[in-house]
């Protein structure tokens, strides 16, 4: 094991990934030589030639359709999109053509070779343009992957089997969390299952559930409550499509009780979806309404985002109203 | 159906290639370094009022970069975005139009607002995103914008501008203003599907807009050979019919010959015009890029060499306009407003908390109110945990 951030982690996976398949080709703004403004690539370039790991010219919508192409043809196709901000002028190359290239052609061709990576997530004070998180437009939408790993370990288990999946995969990275989280991570291959969420702290009273830079939030709210007495059981969804219901509702189940809390506005949050799944499968096992704690149902702030977050202490609130229903 | 799909060019028999760098372009030059002019060049209309105006905001300009990276490295300041080196591309187009002709920006262009007359302390409020700011605290520093001064409020995602730019100028001529709209943008956003959709709707369109691009040979760590192949995007220019000039970006007087020569054709014949100005990212991207990880100091020492602001500063010595101790005097002026005005603006409160939910629509809808009443009730709850508007609402 060594000691990696999670930034270590991805370029550890992407390192594993080119070295099996030749026909691995990681590609992006500036992903080649300089390695990615995050210097995610680092270090690819060099080691797989100019062929397999390049910088693209500006353009997203290219860069996707490029990859949708590259991967129908059978090469496995990782692509970067430099913030998930900027990931909406391929919105069409991904929401109509990924999504939708196996079901139209009667699986006469598909890209299921294809990742997509980009870096999500606020908390930077990046402002509304480097902060978003945009999972739930691509949770709406049937034939994507989505998946959001919490840290560095999870990272690279998770994007080897994203990249590896046989299916277009968007794997979003918690930037905030890119140089921040640093912890244990195999230097050889693994693999984290998708479609499995992960029970990282068992509880009796109250179900926590979150995914990525979240998950840090409701760890720390998780602690409050543990001051009061509160036994949190805590859950990281890690993959946000398709999601698994079966270890939510047996948590839920349990408990009784659930908070969900997502970086992203309110409405139409994947947080939606879970509640109204868990209300019809638990509902006569609830023991008070599920409570999303979410961002507010604006843009994201510059000046005042640590006003606008869902942060521990709204989500320790959460708690409280959930517990003394 | 359009007969002109059938060019009059010449028949063939064989297969024959057009080549892809086949059209050949011409660079205007008006300024050399020494700051004489060349040989039979024409020159802008200015004369020595404009020009010192456009002299004195180079000057500002280079100052405020200055100033403002310093307090970045100092913790002051988030970020910041100099223009070092490119300065005349923005000063120079501002220079070329009337005020009521609209600017569009990419963030590399604070020149043209300066030379429009934002304030100082304008500009500090929104680098240091307080109360006065005119966009409410909400967009990162140098996503400047002003309504007053014909300057549209500043995007991140790239090359979005280049479209609206197309309806704004068509809205303009719709509604019979004597107005152009000029949009800048850099060589590497002229890579998004905007920049094509944008050029060739103004074609069609007939829009009098002025699109310029800012050739500066990088776009982060990508060099403008990686960016894109052919003759530079003047030729893109040529493809989608429109007219189509490219200049030396640090000839201030090239600059400013082109968008006055740009801006009588838009509005004469209602058409787009293309200028490429060539130029030079001196800095780094951003203060959050570091150019050691891409590119060599002989390469940045080349163009060093090609300082548009000198170039200006030794035609207006030339011309007796201008005389050294007003320079110093002028710069050293210049440093002492900006170091007062960010000990003023970096002291000024956040934006108030209604800002959070207001201009989302024009009236914040119920649903956003209730989550407003919320928020206020849990920051009163945990006042120290939200100091800046705790008790303050
Ligand atoms: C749609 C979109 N993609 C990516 C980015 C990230 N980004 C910001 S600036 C930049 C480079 C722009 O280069 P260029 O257009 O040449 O302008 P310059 O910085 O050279 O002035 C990139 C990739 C963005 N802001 N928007
Ligand atoms: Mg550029």
């Amino acid at each position: 094991m060594a000691q990696m951030n999670l930034l270590h982690a991805i370029n550890s996976a992407l390192d594993i990934a080119m070295q099996e398949n030749d026909r691995t080709v990681c590609f992006g703004e500036d992903v080649g030589h300089f390695g990615g403004v995050f210097r995610a690539t680092s270090g690819l370039q060099e080691k797989f030639g100019k062929a397999r790991c390049f910088n693209t010219p500006l353009v997203e919508q290219g860069i996707i359709g490029f990859a949708n192409g590259l991967a129908s043809q059978g090469s496995i196709a990782i692509a970067e999109i430099q913030f998930a901000d900027y990931i909406f002028p391929a919105f069409d190359q991904i929401v109509n053509e990924a999504a939708k290239f196996r079901y139209r052609s009667g699986n006469e061709f598909n890209v299921g070779k294809l990742t997509i990576r980009a870096p999500y997530g606020g908390g930077i004070a990046g402002g509304l343009y480097h902060s978003q998180s945009p999972e739930a437009y691509f949770a709406h939408t049937p034939g994507l992957k989505v998946v959001i790993p919490r840290n560095p370990y999870q990272a690279k288990g998770l994007l080897l089997a994203s990249i590896r999946d046989d299916n277009p995969v968007i794997f979003f990275e918690p930037k905030r969390l890119y140089r921040a989280s640093v912890g244990e991570v195999p230097e050889e291959d693994y693999q984290l299952p998708l479609g499995k969420a992960e029970v990282v702290t068992v509880g009796n009273d109250i179900t926590l559930l979150a995914w990525g830079a979240q998950m840090e939030i409701i760890e720390k709210a998780a602690e409050m409550a543990a001051n009061d007495g509160i036994s949190c059981e805590i859950i990281d969804l890690r993959t946000i499509l398709p999601w698994d219901i079966e270890t939510v509702v047996n948590s839920v189940l349990k408990t009784g009780r659930l908070v969900v809390s997502q970086e992203a506005p309110l409405t139409a949050g994947f947080a939606s979806e879970i509640a109204a799944t868990v209300q019809k499968e638990c509902f006569l096992h609830l023991e008070s309404p599920v409570e999303r704690v979410c961002g507010l149902d604006t843009p994201y702030p510059l000046a005042l985002e640590k006003e606008y977050v869902a942060d521990h202490l709204k989500v320790y609130e959460a708690i409280k109203r959930s517990v003394n229903y | 159906m359009n007969s002109d799909i059938y060019n009059e060019g010449q028949v063939v028999h064989q297969p024959t290639f057009i080549d892809g760098h086949s059209v050949d372009i011409p660079l205007l030059k008006i300024l050399q370094q020494d700051g004489t002019v060349y040989e039979g060049a024409q020159l802008p209309e200015m004369d020595q009022e404009l020009a010192t105006k456009v002299y004195k905001t180079l000057a500002f300009h280079r100052v405020l970069d200055e100033r403002m990276v310093a307090s970045q490295r100092q913790g002051r300041l988030s970020f910041y975005i100099t223009a070092l080196g490119e300065e005349a591309a923005s000063v120079g187009g501002a220079a070329g139009l009337k005020p009521q002709d609209m600017i569009m920006t990419q963030y590399r262009e604070q020149g043209a607002l300066m030379f429009r007359g934002f304030s100082l302390e304008n500009f500090m409020n929104q680098m240091f995103s307080n109360a006065k700011d005119l966009g409410k605290g909400r967009q990162m520093p140098i996503h400047y914008g002003s309504k007053e001064l014909n300057y549209m409020t500043i995007s991140s995602p790239l090359a979005t501008q280049i479209p609206q730019a197309t309806g704004y100028a068509y809205g303009q001529k719709l509604q019979g203003l004597n107005a152009v709209t000029l949009c800048y943008f850099g060589e590497g956003a002229a890579s998004e599907g905007d920049f094509h959709a944008g050029l060739n709707m103004a074609a069609v369109q007939e829009a009098p807009v002025i699109f310029f691009c800012r050739n500066n040979g990088y776009a982060i760590s990508t060099p403008s050979d990686e960016q894109y192949k052919g003759n530079g995007i003047a030729s893109r220019g040529v493809g989608y019919g429109i007219k189509t000039l490219r200049i030396d970006g640090n000839d201030i007087l090239a600059v400013i010959l082109a968008t006055q020569t740009a801006r009588a054709y838009a509005l004469k014949e209602n058409a787009p015009v293309l200028i490429e100005a060539m130029s030079y990212r001196l800095g780094a991207h951003s203060t959050s890029d570091d150019p050691s990880g891409y590119r060599t100091r002989e390469e940045e020492e080349v163009w060093q060499a090609n300082d548009p602001i000198l170039r200006m500063k030794n035609w207006m010595l030339k011309q007796k306009w201008w005389d050294e101790t007003q320079d110093t005097e002028l710069f050293e002026q210049y440093r002492k407003d900006i170091l007062a005005a960010v000990k003023v603006s970096e002291k000024i409160d956040k934006p108030h908390l209604d800002t959070l939910i207001t201009d989302v629509y024009d009236v914040p809808p119920l649903h956003l109110q209730k989550q407003f009443e919320q928020l206020k009730e849990h920051i009163n709850k945990y006042p120290d945990a939200y100091p800046f508007t705790a008790g303050k609402f």
